[in-house]
């Protein structure tokens, strides 16, 4: 997987795992200033973690959604 | 808020003869934030109470499912409060459930990637129509980690926010950001193998 190892070998380059903790967080309060530049670097290579992002989105959705629904 | 479910609008009343139909909506609501059938029943049972008590001050602002709700949250918050005087959620000596640590651990290798990489689950909002969905939905919140599970629905279903959990249940914030991130990855890495890759 090129896109994998080429996060890997560039270390100032965030790890999908932090990643995805800043997006979790980004669901619950504003991010930082840092949180925010880890999301600009990381997830233009990543298609992984954009696709989590957009999963946190739905989870989100469908629990409101789960109560209200007849 | 949904808009009201009755076409009378506004001028709906809590209605006895619907008490069924309420007592069902209102025990889904309770099951799967308190996990527990007697506990969600009692919770249940004391809203209804609660709402014949006052019946006549329910001045029809909402709809009575709104109104009934937001007097069960109030009955579901003391209980979890409760609960988790009798089992805290930070021990002393730092350590959590096993079950939960996994999951971060099972999601990521050592060097932090993605051990399977979440997919891009087409046109998702289609569910919402499918019963099936639901039921797959309900299960993988059921089998979430205790603790985590219990973040995320005081997060996303109750839709409190992270500070008045973080109050509730007597837990640092950076401690109830860790619980919903894992709730989230075993609610995510659930529904992708129990429905959407089926």
């Amino acid at each position: 997987m090129p896109r994998n190892e080429m996060v890997q070998d560039v270390k100032l380059i965030p790890t999908c795992r932090e990643t995805s903790e800043v997006l979790s967080r980004a669901q619950d309060r504003p991010l930082t200033l840092r949180e925010k530049v880890v999301l600009m670097v990381h997830l233009p290579l990543c298609n992984g973690c954009r696709n989590f992002r957009k999963q946190l989105a739905f989870i989100r959705d469908a629990a409101r959604k789960y109560i209200r629904r007849e | 808020m949904p808009s009201s479910e009755s076409p009378a609008g506004n001028s709906e009343t809590f209605d006895t003869g619907r008490i069924e139909e309420y007592r069902a909506y209102l025990l889904r609501y309770a099951q799967i934030q308190l996990r527990d059938a007697t506990a969600a029943e009692d919770a249940v049972q004391e809203t209804l109470l609660a709402a014949f008590q006052s019946g006549s001050r329910f001045a029809g602002r909402s709809s009575v499912r709104t109104w009934l709700t937001g007097i069960l949250k109030h009955k579901i918050i003391d209980h979890l409060r409760r609960q988790s005087r009798d089992r805290p959620l930070e021990r002393p000596d730092g350590g959590g459930d096993r079950a939960d640590e996994d999951i971060a651990e099972e999601t990521f290798s050592d060097d932090g990637h993605w051990r399977s990489f979440p997919a891009n689950w087409a046109a998702p909002d289609k569910n919402f129509e499918n019963a099936q969905f639901w039921s797959v939905f309900e299960m993988c919140v059921q089998v979430m980690p205790e603790r985590a599970a219990r973040f995320f629905v005081m997060r996303e279903v109750m839709e409190l926010s992270t500070d008045e959990i973080c109050k509730e249940l007597e837990i640092t914030a950076t401690n109830c950001w860790v619980m919903l991130h894992r709730a989230r990855l075993s609610l995510r890495e659930c529904l992708e193998t129990r429905w959407f890759k089926t």
